[in-house]
């Protein structure tokens, strides 16, 4: 099969990232993505609070938090998407933010975001969607083209629904397409954003397995965001969890199960009363709102 | 939809919209009447243009044979020299012919109206007309006809 | 003083905005180059703002034209000129209506649906999914939409007034019986190419480019959500229209005065 002809998107330079601090349980390796004491602030309000991670390559690293805790903040900083406050990330030893917008783009060849919602292109059939990114990078022949293209749609078994428009598709199928559509140029790494929001058991087990699968067939160095704690922990390698604003606990994901700190306690099993707050933050309290309608 | 239609449909626009303008530019604009073919140019001076602008028509027995190329004023005769292009394919007209300015229609346009002469020698390039009559001024006319009645009805009193 | 201030803040909001919309220009501008490639995707655009507004631009060129003949033969025939029927009717749609009416009705159907179109695709993360695949929107989205605008206004134009003039001999001749030699004649010796047909096709190119522009500009300048993008929409058609017509007067006094 002709398909790996495509060049490997690991071969290009490995610099080491210097002066990284790894924590003692990260697993060895060199890192990819180093995220250091970020800042972001919208609005007068700080999301981020000096967030600080490490994400090896090859590996699957799960980030977990509350809603509203910043964590699609986070993937949009690694993508270039917003550029933090404050505080440095580097990817594959770049300084994403400083990074010129050919430079930027070059980069993102060579990863990929999947998008909380899918984010297809509405216009375009199944198959166009996932041709799209080869179309506009590369100048593969046609036939060749549609045999990348079925093999990624076989992948993950959508091969039959390839002339559908994205309307016709059901949530989880239209992530199907989109994840298809990520793999489709082989980057070195994808960041997955709640990829088990919205989906029955079974399609959640489908993803998982996807996941996994990329990870350890074509190596790709996998982010999964997502606060569903189960199906996260049995497919990462690694697991950090935010909060706060900054990383509240890491380790294995046994060991996250395990830790004694409250806050991790109150997020993996789900107690509504505890350190994280539920409400948004506000100014004034609750019994002085509800009175201050009375005037 | 289909690439081939799509096509189709926006090569069918695409010549409707390229065909309008032609027609707009020859059916509609004097595009095809503008053009006079391997002109020569002559001169003819006027005590009065009145309305005659560049580009309008000159014509022969109601026929147009050319148009108005320039109009300039003489300094030393307080004559307006108006200078023609004449279409090539009309290279018999007399030599003595007179030009005159006149009016399309009471309130239309003005042009130049060639006379034929009796001359065996022909316009040629550069040639002046020598026999001319200026362009009728609406408000002369009425000034002169007022004036006329207004010296008349005195001694009609009287 | 609280007014004033709030006035200046409007206005410099405004001024910003606009700022940010010709930059936004000069960026599509840059990324036409990008199109040679990418051709079917100006086709298709072609074919959403030229084609898919061609009927209510021919039957609102036959109209109009219709109605100008009524109301120019009723005008004219108390000065016994309705034999100028036919360059009345020509003039005032190759100079003013073809390329004015056409922008207008252009704004509201095609204009609106490419800000409704561009803002939704950001309301649903497809042009950031676009930016997260090294591909940039503004060629890929913005440019093909900005030059097909282009190409389909000065067509649609002229197709208005090709129709509008048929229209107005329909009315002129068929109905109230000017003599069609007449019409025709002293339309054609009446409408110059340049002064009148070519300052026409100008203007239409020139509404093409700020009608598109504004409308790519405010769908992807739009706030993401159902609510930002019916306001872009809206938006749209009204400073379509308010540019179209203040553009009108500035070029009909330039192209005038220079005759
Ligand atoms: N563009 C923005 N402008 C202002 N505030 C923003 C913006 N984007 C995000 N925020 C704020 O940042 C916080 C974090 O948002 P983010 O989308 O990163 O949350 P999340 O962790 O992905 O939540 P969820 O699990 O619900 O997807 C939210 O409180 C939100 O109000
Ligand atoms: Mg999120």
């Amino acid at each position: 099969m002709n398909a790996r002809r495509q060049k490997s998107p690991s071969g290009s330079s490995r610099k080491k990232t210097s002066g990284a601090t790894v924590p003692s349980s990260l697993p060895a390796g060199d890192i990819l993505v180093d995220v250091r004491d970020v800042h972001m602030n919208f609005g007068g309000r700080d999301v981020l609070r000096g967030l600080s991670l490490q994400i090896p390559r090859g590996s699957v690293t799960a980030i977990m938090g509350g809603s509203g805790c910043g964590k699609t903040t986070l993937m949009n900083l690694i993508g270039g998407r917003l550029k933090p406050t404050a505080g440095q990330i580097l990817v594959d030893g770049q300084s994403v933010p400083d990074l010129e917008k050919d430079e930027l783009f070059e980069l993102r060849k060579r990863m990929a975001l999947l998008f909380q919602t899918g984010a297809l292109f509405t216009d375009l059939s199944v198959f166009e969607n996932v041709a799209f990114p080869i179309r506009e990078h590369t100048k593969l022949p046609e036939p060749i083209l549609r045999k990348v293209v079925l093999m990624k749609l076989e992948t993950v078994g959508l091969r039959g629904a390839r002339d559908l428009m994205p309307s016709e598709l059901s949530g989880g199928m239209a992530r199907r397409v989109a994840l298809a559509r990520a793999i489709v140029m082989e980057p070195m790494m994808i960041m997955y954003d709640e990829p088990f929001t919205g989906l029955d058991p079974i399609s959640k087990g489908v993803i998982a397995k996807l996941i996994r699968e990329l990870n350890q067939s074509l190596g790709i160095t996998s982010i999964v965001v997502s606060h569903d704690v189960a199906e996260t922990c049995l497919i990462s390698d690694y697991a950090y969890l935010v909060g706060d604003g900054r990383i509240i606990g890491q380790g294995t994901p046994a060991e996250v199960q395990k830790s004694g700190s409250e806050h991790v306690r109150q997020f993996m099993d789900g107690l509504p009363e505890g350190p994280v707050p539920y409400q948004y933050p506000t100014k004034t309290g609750y019994i002085d709102d509800l009175v201050a309608g009375n005037t | 939809m289909n690439r081939k239609t799509l096509e189709l449909w926006v090569g069918l626009f695409v010549a409707a919209g390229l065909l309008a303008i032609a027609m707009l530019a020859f059916k509609v604009g004097n595009l095809a009447t503008a053009d006079v073919l391997n002109a020569y140019v002559v001169k003819a001076r006027f005590d009065n243009v009145g309305g005659l602008k560049a580009k309008s028509p000159v014509t022969m027995a109601g026929v147009r044979i050319g148009r108005v190329s320039g109009i300039s004023f003489d300094n030393g005769k307080y004559q307006a020299v108006v200078t023609m292009a004449i279409d090539g394919r009309y290279q018999k007209i007399p030599a003595d012919s007179s030009a005159s300015i006149l009016t399309s229609g009471l309130l239309g346009e003005q042009y130049v109206g060639f006379e034929p002469g009796g001359d065996e020698r022909f316009l040629k390039d550069g040639d002046e007309l020598m026999i001319t009559q200026s362009a009728l001024v609406l408000e002369k006319m009425i000034g002169q006809f007022l004036f006329g009645k207004a010296s008349e009805t005195p001694t009609n009193k009287k | 003083m609280n007014a004033i201030a709030n006035l200046g803040r409007i206005f410099l909001s405004a001024l910003e905005r606009l700022g940010r919309a010709g930059l936004f220009l000069a960026e599509t501008a840059a990324g036409t180059v990008t199109l040679v490639r990418r051709f079917p995707l100006v086709m298709q655009q072609v074919y959403a703002v030229g084609v898919l507004t061609l009927l209510i631009i021919l039957v609102s060129g036959l109209f109009v034209g219709m109605v100008l003949g009524l109301q120019g033969y009723n005008t004219l025939v108390r000065f016994g000129a309705e034999d100028s029927l036919g360059l009345l009717v020509a003039l005032s749609l190759v100079r003013e209506l073809g390329p004015v009416v056409t922008a207008l009705l252009f704004a509201g159907r095609a204009g609106s649906a490419l800000t409704a179109e561009i803002g939704l695709m950001k309301a649903t993360e497809q042009i950031a999914g676009m930016e997260m695949m090294a591909v940039d929107p503004v060629k890929r989205v913005i440019a093909p939409r900005l030059v097909a605008g282009i190409i389909a206004m000065p067509l649609l134009a002229a197709l208005f007034s090709a129709i509008g003039v048929l229209g107005g001999h329909l009315v002129g001749v068929g109905l109230l019986g000017v003599d069609a030699g007449a019409f025709w004649s002293q339309m054609q010796s009446g409408v110059d190419f340049q002064e009148d047909i070519m300052s026409g096709v100008l203007k239409s190119l020139v509404f093409g480019v700020v009608c598109t522009w504004i409308a790519v500009f405010e769908g992807y300048d739009a706030v993401p959500t159902s609510e930002g993008v019916a306001t872009a929409t809206n938006h749209t058609v009204v400073y379509s229209s308010l540019a179209v017509l203040a553009i009108d007067f500035i070029m009909t006094s330039l192209l005038l005065t220079e005759v």
